[in-house]
């Protein structure tokens, strides 16, 4: 079974209909990307499985249960986590801070508790720090610990983005623009964490990019949108050679 | 400098971890301890007055602070604090229970308030949190049954274990008891995720929503905690002027809630204190001024007023960190002597989205 599927997903804002009866299935432990020029929907397909957006048509599956009736903060908790194009981080707080957001959706030993930091919240924060601690290590963010995000560079704030949402342990990774504003080195890292996220987590990921040289070293499968609908959906090297995406990026 | 070497996670939760700031903390109790043994009467009361500033200025703190939405209006939550604490005394109720009644009360209106509140943010939110301060005042004023109305309403004693505790030494100890209640339990709620909850929805609410936090939830729950410790100071503040007529929950009292916040630093429980102190403080530092400037200066009207916004204007332009932010300025620079840097603390503007919401 596909761990996420779109039926005919529409979504119309008044005339203007950003995405078009887009239907896609990702079957587990799959990287699959997706690319297209500007306004062609990628953010908004992500908007309406991360249910920002309600769509206008059609149903999101994820794992079978039907995602479009959860309320979006308890989107969450049906293990979907997701980053933002522009980064969306809490500035003022720490990168320690940040990822502990992460670990919001867990046990926490009662809200009453909380007031008197009761054993219960003791042992819940000291489990979130030893969970966000794994992250740490592996996106190699010791250095940026308690360091408030705000002040950290572009790069170190995007792996801090991606290392949030994995602290929400999610079975199904959604990252708008990863490597947007990295450098080719950063770029490197971040594919081998890619690969390092599906093969040793098992999380399937699915993400907007418009680095093709990041989408063909690590996607599976490529699918193409341009105006709201689906171009192509294939290997890299098919969608890439696709005379219809290619109409796309350059014009006819 | 100094290093912390933990050696597990339980160390990093620990408060107060290092020498000098238990010794610190040591000497503060012993001097808020030993005070009003040696402190002249006028001093002793002044001090209990405060503390009381300090509970609600604590209460804002976490609704404007840490949640980042503005309250022009937290004087109401003091009246009905205030009010709730001398109906519960006059129905004889015993004063622990009262108190924390009174402050359950302020919560429950907070959380009222703020329903219809988390559907505007920023101006609009002051707005509406003004507009309610207002109703307030007036309902107060004109409820003649319940609160006594313009003539005002006489607060009973307050007795503990049948014990006149609303005598000037006595009610500084309660006053301090209950402030110091209440910083531990915001501490732990700040520092759980509770609080991390509160920020989170303060500097990006989308990312909120996405890691999932209910951010109506947890706006209207801001509002609740905070309504309900600013009450609990105001029903302090009801046995402190012993008297309680309207004008005592003007919404000049909301100003300088506000301004002990931002003067104190957002986003900071000490900010919060040390704002308290120094605006709670001020006036009578302004009337003890008054005597020593030359009569035409001493006598202009509106002195009072002109200094407190001199204050604001000059925490806004040259520490907008707040009282805090001098405080951690100050803490490197004897931490790190001799190698303090100012540039430390120079912030690179292209990220601080954060700053814009508040």
């Amino acid at each position: 079974m596909s761990l996420l599927q779109l039926d005919g997903v529409s979504l119309r804002f008044g005339g203007l209909t950003a995405v078009r009866e887009v239907s896609v299935a990702v079957p587990q432990g799959e990287i699959f990307a997706i690319i297209g020029p500007n306004g062609a929907g990628k953010t908004s397909l992500f908007n309406i499985i991360t249910r920002v957006f309600a769509p206008s048509a059609g149903r999101v599956l994820v794992a079978g249960q039907d995602i479009t009736v959860v309320p979006r903060h308890h989107v969450v908790r049906h293990g979907i986590a997701r980053t933002f194009q522009n980064i969306e981080l809490f500035d003022a707080a720490t990168v320690l801070q940040n990822l502990l957001l992460g670990r919001h959706r867990f046990p926490h030993g009662g809200f009453a508790a909380q007031f008197a930091w009761a054993p219960a919240v003791r042992r819940a924060e000291i489990a979130s720090r030893a969970a966000v601690e794994r992250i740490i290590d592996r996106l190699e963010l010791s250095a940026y610990r308690n360091a408030p995000v705000g002040g950290l560079p572009y790069g170190v704030r995007k792996v801090v983005e991606l290392g949030r949402a994995l602290a929400t342990e999610p079975r199904l990774l959604l990252l708008d623009e990863p490597a947007s504003g990295l450098n080719p080195e950063e770029t490197r890292d971040l594919a081998f964490w890619l690969e390092d996220i599906r093969a040793e987590l098992g999380i399937t990921v699915v993400m907007v990019e418009h680095d093709m040289s990041l989408v063909s070293a690590v996607a599976d499968r490529v699918m193409c949108m341009s105006m709201g609908e689906v171009l192509a959906i294939g290997s890299p090297a098919d969608v890439q050679a696709d005379p219809a995406v290619i109409a796309a990026y350059l014009g006819t | 400098m100094r290093f912390s070497y933990d050696t597990s996670y339980a160390d990093a939760q620990r408060l107060l971890r290092h020498w000098p700031g238990r010794i610190a903390y040591a000497v503060l109790a012993a001097v808020l301890l030993a005070g009003p043994l040696v402190l002249p009467k006028f001093f002793i009361g002044e001090a209990a007055a405060t503390f009381i500033a300090c509970i609600m200025a604590l209460g804002l703190m976490v609704l404007t602070g840490f949640t980042g939405q503005v309250s022009l209006g937290h004087a109401a939550f003091v009246a009905i604090g205030a009010y709730a604490e001398i109906g519960l005394l006059d129905a004889g109720l015993p004063f622990p229970l009262a108190l924390s009644l009174a402050g359950a009360i302020a919560g429950a209106a907070g959380l009222l308030i703020g329903l219809p509140a988390i559907r505007v943010s920023g101006l609009y939110l002051a707005m509406v949190t003004l507009a309610f301060a207002l109703v307030v005042e007036q309902a107060v004023g004109r409820w003649k049954s319940v609160t006594g109305g313009y003539d005002g309403a006489q607060v009973p004693d307050a007795l503990l274990f049948g014990a006149n505790i609303g005598g000037l030494v006595p009610f500084y100890y309660v006053c301090l008891a209950v402030l110091v209640l209440v910083l531990l339990a915001l501490i732990n709620l700040t520092r759980g995720y509770v609080g991390r909850a509160f920020v989170g929805i303060r500097d990006s609410e989308a990312a909120a929503h996405a890691l999932g936090i209910w951010v109506s939830g947890y706006k209207v729950l801001a509002f609740g905690i905070s309504a309900a410790i600013t009450g609990l100071g105001g029903a302090l503040l009801a046995h402190q002027v012993q008297y309680v007529t309207p004008d005592v929950f003007s919404l000049n009292l909301s100003m300088q809630l506000v301004l002990m916040v931002v003067v104190g630093g957002l986003g900071s429980l000490r900010g919060a204190v040390l704002g308290a102190v120094l605006i709670g403080l001020l006036p009578t530092a302004i009337s003890r001024l008054k005597a020593a400037l030359p009569s035409v200066a001493a006598a202009q009207f509106g002195l009072d007023t002109f200094i407190f916004g001199l204050v604001l204007a000059g925490f806004v332009l040259f520490e907008p960190s707040g009282l805090n932010g001098r405080w951690i300025k100050l803490r490197t620079f004897f931490e790190a002597f001799p190698l303090y840097r100012r540039r430390t603390f120079v912030r690179g503007k292209a990220y601080a989205s954060s700053e814009r919401h508040r």
